[in-house]
């Protein structure tokens, strides 16, 4: 008898949430945070045919083809992948949407819209895989990329950094998380607290590029991120929908000061702080923290930033509860009467 | 800025009235209100049942330079700009010295009384206005005199020409949407103005108005209201935009009307964003477009310019999506509150690599509303972008109209498979590709996300895909790809609105023209006939071109394509299009930013006839 697969409780496999092969360097931290994508749809049994997965152009917006082969994409333009997201979203708020971007795509083409899609508070996962390197044009600095870095094509970066969670949380984001891709459990927990959250998430994950960044005192390289990752607290998410009748929620126990946060969905976050007290609900702290973090070459990491979210677009835009590309013909066209009574008005 | 031509000689003498046919221009400074008078006495006249037209001249300025707003009055129903008006109204000391030196001999000069005027011409007749004192006597705030003084012009030219005061006020009440307080303000100054130019004006030139029933059951539209109203009978669901003249009172037309659309609870069918600059709102249509929506935008050149690598993303990845373009005059920022057909081949051509855009060429307020529909069936019949040309002229001027027709077909929303007919079409076909061509028409069967089936999804991506939407870079692969749309390219003449033709084998010399040419169009043609010129007529709807271009071009002896433009675009997709001879094709050319004129048209033609 073969060994029955494990399934969720769509009675799918993990396998049903893969995607096609990677096409990107083996190492590459993108795959990682793929896997991670993966394999949290799977463990949070999430039908895929709802869900969205979007991005813009760049080695990371290459990855929705490698994960959740059953739900629809969109590979679209370098930097315009917010935009996209908008208004599949505006057609159809019943989806939920997973976007991948990268440091490129975002920090310097896409920063205008990355901002203003947060300031519209459109209801997505919006990850960053932040490598401080254009990868495909082969090598050169992004805007993520710290003061002094030396790469081997383009010698020494003479700007300082921009801080993409600083940008976020600036613009007015709820959800602001920073992770490494080497990090699979913070990931995942990232990952499931963001797909929980009514408003757009920012996951900002450190994710080496083996080819172009990865000398061990790079900021952006594996090595450094494994020896100098400072988690700011545990993370737990506990989803009493997932949980079986039976089965009891478990709650690690243990010191440090802990935090919950209720999320929309009912379930909630458990942030149990690690060596320093952080409260990610204080946007002050979150800012300077980051400040201080960059001066003293700190990398925290963990959820950043909280706030109750703010209406989403789809809820200011008053839309009704069928999906607008679901309505019924009549809804989408009104009466001849209608059109008769303005036409008495231009005459 | 001139806007009036060289003079029109006029033979008619004082003693023989000229009755609903001649033309007005008022000028005054931008932002003192003017409009307002100026819609009053369109309104006026069309609510009088005499077919008018009303041509906002305007500069790109807030407030101070100089601004015309030309007024025809045709009661043979001609409704295109004449360069020549009668009748000036001269409220603007920056242009008064032109624009008296360009009234025609037995034309009227209104003017404000405290205008420096150049020395008094013995060809024209003058009125003067003391708008000054005037003023100080109405019974107007203080705060509101600047706003309401240009209702003195309307008074004058009331009691000038007759035009009756009672509908004078039916038309400011609708003017201001039926509040009486702020009407009856301004028409105080009317009735204020009109008294004291009966009591101290002798009338003594030609002009004035008598009611007809010629637009008795017309409407009075801009082509972007249409436009919008047409988007909204369409069952546009989304709308995302960046405010650009002269298209932003399209959305606010589509902000108005969704009201139409609203469920008895209040909630809305239709969404609009404003987007942070046009790639954005091109981007957002586009994703509403991939998810299902039937979506649109409107922008004008610059904006088109911006959009243009999303354009390449929709016509590669297949995604039905509507751009309204409201061509204003280019290139760059160029002349942004003047006329144009400058943009035809930039928007058929818009995108790099190889690719074509379906352009929808309305003429007029019936055909905005109904390309307004129209065009989202085209889009998610052919799944790609639709394009609408329209222009500053349709898009930002009244037009008479005869009210739309509802739509005469129910919506279409294209070969869209949910998860049973996917299931079917499995069955049928062993597979699904979202670019396979089963039907032999270029056009594949497309799913949308949301569609609760495990086969359902795939990944729209502008990059080299095949049939089942999977990268590739294989050069047969690609060119299998690209034979396809070229072969939906050719599909989509079943599909876009046929040419208007006016033919009749006798006649040896064919214009053909697009857009809002057309008034001016058929004017010329009746003038050339009154002189033995007959013409036979084509009026191009959308490009591609459709086959009867060609056949109409081909069998006469002389063909002029008269354009808005400078280059002659629409001959240029001919050219492309024809390996034939075409030395008998002749381009007329136009493109000075202002609404074309049938004398324009006349006197070009004659010229070349004459060579």
């Amino acid at each position: 008898m073969a060994k029955q697969p494990i399934v969720n409780k769509l009675n799918l496999t993990k396998d049903d949430y893969q995607g096609r092969t990677t096409t990107l360097c083996p190492g590459c931290g993108h795959n990682s945070i793929s896997n991670q994508i993966v394999q949290t749809a799977f463990d949070l049994s999430i039908p895929q045919h709802n869900l969205l997965k979007m991005s813009g152009i760049g080695c990371s917006s290459k990855s929705p083809a490698y994960f959740l082969g059953r739900s629809h994409g969109f590979n679209a333009l370098h930097g315009r992948m917010p935009s996209v997201v908008t208004g599949a979203l505006m057609a159809n708020h019943s989806l939920r949407a997973v976007a991948v971007s990268g440091d490129g795509d975002t920090g310097s083409i896409g920063m205008g819209q990355f901002k203003h899609v947060i300031r519209r508070n459109v209801p997505f996962v919006y990850i960053i895989e932040n490598n401080g390197v254009y990868g495909l044009t082969k090598g050169q600095f992004s805007a993520t990329a710290e003061e002094g870095l030396e790469l081997k094509y383009y010698g020494k970066n003479p700007f300082p950094e921009i801080d993409l969670a600083m940008e976020a949380i600036i613009s007015g984001a709820t959800f602001v998380a920073r992770s490494f891709s080497g990090d699979k459990n913070q990931v995942q927990s990232l990952l499931e607290a963001a797909l929980a959250h009514k408003g757009t998430a920012i996951l900002d994950i450190i994710s080496p590029c083996v080819t172009f960044n990865n000398d061990d005192d790079s900021q952006h390289s594996f090595k450094y991120g494994v020896k100098h990752n400072i988690p700011l607290h545990e993370i737990q998410v506990v989803n009493p929908y997932l949980v079986e009748e039976q089965d009891e929620i478990e709650v690690e126990q243990s010191e440090g000061e802990v935090i919950e946060v209720q999320m929309h969905d009912g379930s909630y976050i458990r942030l149990k702080s690690v060596d320093r007290d952080y409260d990610p609900r204080n946007k002050g702290q979150a800012m300077s923290t980051i400040i201080d973090a960059q001066r003293d070459e700190l990398f925290l990491t963990g959820l950043l930033y909280y706030e109750e979210p703010r209406p989403t677009l789809p809820e200011i835009e008053n839309l009704v509860e069928t999906p607008l590309a679901n309505l019924d013909d009549t809804l989408s066209r009104p009466s001849k009467d209608k059109l008769d009574a303005v036409m008495k008005t231009f005459m | 800025m001139a806007v009036n031509a060289p003079m029109e000689k006029k033979n008619a003498s004082s003693s023989d009235p000229i009755i609903n046919d001649f033309a007005f221009s008022v000028a005054t400074q931008n932002g003192s209100g003017s409009q307002t008078s100026n819609t009053v006495l369109v309104r006026t006249l069309f609510n009088m049942g005499i077919p008018v037209n009303g041509k906002n001249l305007f500069p790109s300025n807030i407030k101070g330079l100089p601004t015309w707003y030309t007024i025809r009055a045709s009661k043979d129903g001609y409704v295109a700009r004449r360069a020549t008006t009668e009748i000036i109204v001269a409220y603007n000391q920056d242009t008064v010295t032109e624009d008296i030196q360009n009234t025609p001999e037995g034309g009227v000069v209104i003017y404000r009384d405290d205008l420096k005027i150049p020395p008094e011409r013995d060809d024209v007749v003058y009125y003067p206005v003391p708008v000054r004192n005037l003023m100080k006597e109405a019974d107007v705030p203080r705060a509101f005199k600047a706003r309401v003084e240009n209702m003195t012009y309307v008074g004058v030219v009331a009691q000038l020409f007759d035009l009756d005061m009672d509908v004078v006020w039916r038309s400011l009440l609708d003017q201001f949407g039926g509040k009486e307080k702020p009407a009856k303000m301004n028409m105080d100054v009317i009735h204020l103005a009109a008294d004291w130019a009966a009591d101290n004006l002798v009338k003594s030139d030609p002009y004035r108005f008598e009611a007809m029933n010629e637009t008795e059951g017309k409407i009075l539209i801009t082509g972007n209201e249409a436009a919008a109203l047409g988007s909204i009978f369409g069952g546009v669901h989304f709308v995302a935009w960046y405010p650009i003249t002269p298209s932003t009172s399209v959305v606010d037309a589509v902000n108005k009307y969704k009201a139409l659309r609203r469920t008895d609870d209040g909630e809305n069918t239709v969404a609009v964003v404003q987007a942070e600059d046009e790639l954005a709102a091109a981007g957002m249509i586009i994703g509403a477009g991939f998810a299902g929506a039937r979506s649109m935008t409107a922008t004008s050149g610059p904006g088109i310019s911006l959009m243009s690598e999303f354009v390449g993303l929709a016509y590669q990845a297949e995604i039905p999506c509507v751009f309204w373009n409201i061509v204003r005059m280019g290139p760059s920022t160029g002349l942004p509150t003047r006329t144009s057909q400058g943009d035809l081949l930039s928007t058929h051509f818009l995108g790099h690599g190889d690719s074509r855009q379906i352009v929808l060429l309305p003429s007029n307020p019936e055909e905005a509303f109904e390309f307004g529909w129209r065009a989202f069936d085209v889009a998610e019949q052919m799944q790609m972008p639709v394009f609408v040309n329209s222009d500053l002229d349709l898009g930002m001027n009244n037009w008479m109209a005869d009210p739309f027709d509802y739509p005469d077909e129910p919506m279409k929303r294209g070969k869209t498979l949910n998860a049973e007919t996917l299931a079917q079409f499995i069955e049928e076909h062993g597979t699904w590709g979202r670019y396979m061509d089963v039907d032999g028409d270029g056009v594949g069967y497309r799913t949308i996300p949301g569609t609760d089936h495990p086969r359902a999804a795939y990944f729209a991506r502008g990059t080299g895909h095949n049939e089942m939407a999977v990268y590739t870079e294989r050069s047969d692969d690609w060119i299998k790809n690209m034979t396809r749309l070229a072969l939906k390219l050719e599909t989509v003449k079943k599909y876009i609105p046929a040419d208007v033709i006016d033919y009749d084998e006798s006649k040896s010399i064919g214009l053909i023209s697009f857009g809002t040419n057309d008034p001016a169009i058929q004017e010329a043609r009746d003038l050339l006939s009154a002189n033995g010129v007959e013409t036979n007529y084509l009026r191009v709807r959308a490009v591609p071109l459709l086959d009867t271009v060609k056949d109409f071009a081909f069998k006469h002896d002389t063909v002029y394509v008269i354009e808005n433009n400078f280059d002659g675009q629409l001959h240029q997709i001919m050219k492309l299009e024809y390996s034939e001879d075409m030395t008998h094709i002749h381009p007329l050319t136009l493109g000075d930013g202002l609404p074309m004129t049938a004398r324009w048209i006349v006197d070009s033609i004659n010229a070349k006839e004459a060579e």
